[in-house]
């Protein structure tokens, strides 16, 4: 199985509200200097996906991201994970895509990579939380597309994916080449060990521009981000110990009537 | 280009019935369309879509398409987007909305891109700007730390949007509207998904959703038995047990019961977070909460920052302290 998987860095989604500040004419969160970029959780998902394809299955798992010059840290994560080779697309001109020139940005680069038979990305980026670039992605490809799965397996030539449901999940099949988004519920991304951080130091990545891939116009702008102000005070009840501090609740509580 | 007209929702049953979410969304298209002059569409894809047609009237539809066969029994992302694709052609609407539920998070961007426009996922509110005539669509992104504002001028303008932040119309019988029976003439074999199974996953005792107390807990809880304490305190409460994701994926809860912004959005009277930070993705799903309390070691943890109440100290402590007087209380 050929794989693809479409990786992003983002701000580390834990960094505490109190220190999360928003640039507003760059219109985008400001990275914080003490928290480094990571890759986002949900692309992490992905990468662990097409690796227990590869597990199950052999192939080739082939990381894609598309960002800033740092951008190469989670191509390398992904890598000690256990991908195989890397490609990144590093422009000013790829900066300020939105989703659609995103998605039409790595559709292209796709191509040029040649040969898949499953494209994977997380559900959603861990930033703007637009959740369709994936689905965007397998349109311009051409490719039918799932999202949202917690499992995918390979049978007689075709994909057995289960697709997150609110109150389940349903299991579709469907014809490869495909294009899954993945949910966290398709387990926990395996650890880069050692091994796997010295092996990524010798994989091939290759650096694209936009001499490579010719940039798309965005279709959506954005007009205005801010941090909503957040009216109200935390009451914090006491005690000499913390048993006695759950009881106070309690009673505090009673009191409110709330239980 | 043609001139598009119309605010169109794409609705979904549950049994034959509206969803909650479609009933939402017309409430949503009535005010748009009061704005732009237009009208609300429904479009109702399924197997014996029936009285859903007059449903959809009756919470404010002027017209509704009904898209009636087989081969929409089962969602499938080729088969809807072919449809939806066709009936664009037809009724050229200035605006499509879904709800951001499993369908449309999958549904609304594939069709987006099919038609040469954009969509915004997961709006909390949409806004006809006075001076443009554009759609502004609003949503919380940075997991809910930040709320950022779209515009796009391509048709139709789409949007998905949340849950339960949108008013439905006072359901109206005497409401009349058009109801058109609408065949794309879909290719059965260019629909490349096939449903094979649905799996309903039940949760023991009261639906998170439905709560009116939810006891949550993080991944200072530590285990999967440990997690029994907190079982304990919400059976007493008569609430639900929900967590955050960390003790989902670490396998010590079923995923069913994450509560999040990729999870279930719960909104009780009580919401009691243990043993967990309150990471903006989580707040995404609970904040609408209306008396939040939090216990944690951590003073700096997030989940203070929403809080009405909070104990600082360790949940093996508090929490078994806090459900003995609980029930000494509830006793007396």
């Amino acid at each position: 199985m050929n794989m693809i998987v479409c990786v992003k860095q983002v701000i580390d989604p834990e960094t505490p509200s109190a220190s999360f500040k928003i640039d507003p004419d760059a219109k985008r969160a400001l990275a914080s200097k003490d928290k480094p970029m990571v890759i986002s959780p949900f692309d992490e998902n992905a990468v662990e996906a097409a690796l227990k394809v590869k597990d199950a299955n052999g192939g080739k798992v082939t990381i894609l991201s598309m960002g800033g010059e740092t951008a190469k840290d989670v191509i390398k994560h992904s890598l000690a994970m256990g991908g195989d080779e890397g490609y990144q697309m590093t422009d000013a001109a790829f900066d300020d895509s939105d989703s659609y020139a995103t998605a039409a940005n790595l559709a292209e680069a796709i191509k040029k990579i040649g040969e898949y038979d499953i494209v994977l990305c997380g559900r959603q980026e861990a930033d703007w939380d637009a959740g369709q670039v994936g689905t965007g992605v397998a349109e311009i490809l051409g490719i039918p597309s799932v999202t949202a799965i917690k499992k995918i397996e390979i049978q007689d030539g075709k994909a057995i994916v289960e697709r997150v449901l609110a109150d389940g999940y349903e299991t579709i099949e469907v014809s490869l080449p495909l294009l899954v988004t993945v949910s966290n519920e398709i387990g926990e991304p395996r650890y880069a060990t050692l091994k796997g951080i010295m092996a990524a130091a010798k994989k091939q990545v290759t650096n694209w521009s936009s001499a490579d891939v010719t940039p798309a116009q965005a279709r959506s702008q954005m007009l205005k981000i801010y941090i909503p102000v957040h009216e109200g005070e935390c009451t914090f009840i006491e005690g000499d110990t913390p048993e006695e501090a759950g009881a106070n609740l309690a009673a505090k509580l009673r009191e409110a009537k709330l239980i | 280009m043609a001139d598009t007209k119309g605010v169109m929702i794409v609705g979904e049953l549950a049994e034959g019935k509206l969803t909650s979410t479609t009933t939402e969304l017309l409430g949503a298209a009535k005010k748009l369309a009061g704005d732009l002059g237009q009208e609300v569409i429904a479009v109702i894809l399924g197997s014996g879509v029936g009285d859903a047609a007059n449903e959809a009237i009756s919470f404010g539809a002027d017209k509704v398409y009904a898209i009636d066969n087989d081969m929409f029994a089962d969602y499938t992302n080729d088969a809807y987007t072919g449809a939806l694709e066709k009936l664009n052609a037809e009724a050229a609407p200035e605006v499509i909305l879904m709800g951001q539920t499993s369908m449309g998070l999958d549904l609304a961007s594939r069709l987006a891109f099919r038609l040469g426009t954009a969509v915004i996922l997961d709006c909390v509110d949409l806004a006809i700007d006075p001076d443009t005539k554009l759609m502004q669509k609003t949503k919380p992104v940075y997991g809910g730390n930040a709320i950022a504002v779209y515009v796009g001028e391509t048709k139709p303008q789409m949007a998905t949007v949340r849950a339960k932040t949108m008013e439905p119309l006072q359901q109206d019988t005497s409401r009349s509207g058009e109801v058109v029976a609408f065949d794309p003439g879909l290719d059965v074999s260019t629909v490349r998904q096939k449903v094979v199974d649905r799996v309903k996953e039940e949760i023991e005792g009261i639906k998170l959703e439905d709560a009116d107390v939810v006891i949550c807990g993080g991944r200072g809880v530590g285990s999967a038995e440990a997690f029994d304490e907190l079982r304990e305190l919400a059976k007493l409460l008569n609430g639900a047990l929900g967590a955050s994701r960390p003790p989902c994926d670490s396998g010590w809860v079923p995923t069913n019961i994450q509560i999040g912004l990729t999870g279930k959005m719960v909104a009780p009277t009580v919401y009691i977070g243990i043993a967990l930070s309150g990471s903006s993705q989580h707040q995404a799903g609970m904040s609408g909460s209306k008396n939040i309390i939090a216990i944690n070691k951590d003073p700096e943890a997030n989940i203070f920052g929403i809080a009405h109440y909070g104990v600082v100290g360790d949940y093996k402590k508090v929490i078994p302290a806090l459900t003995e007087k609980c029930k000494e209380l509830l006793s007396g």
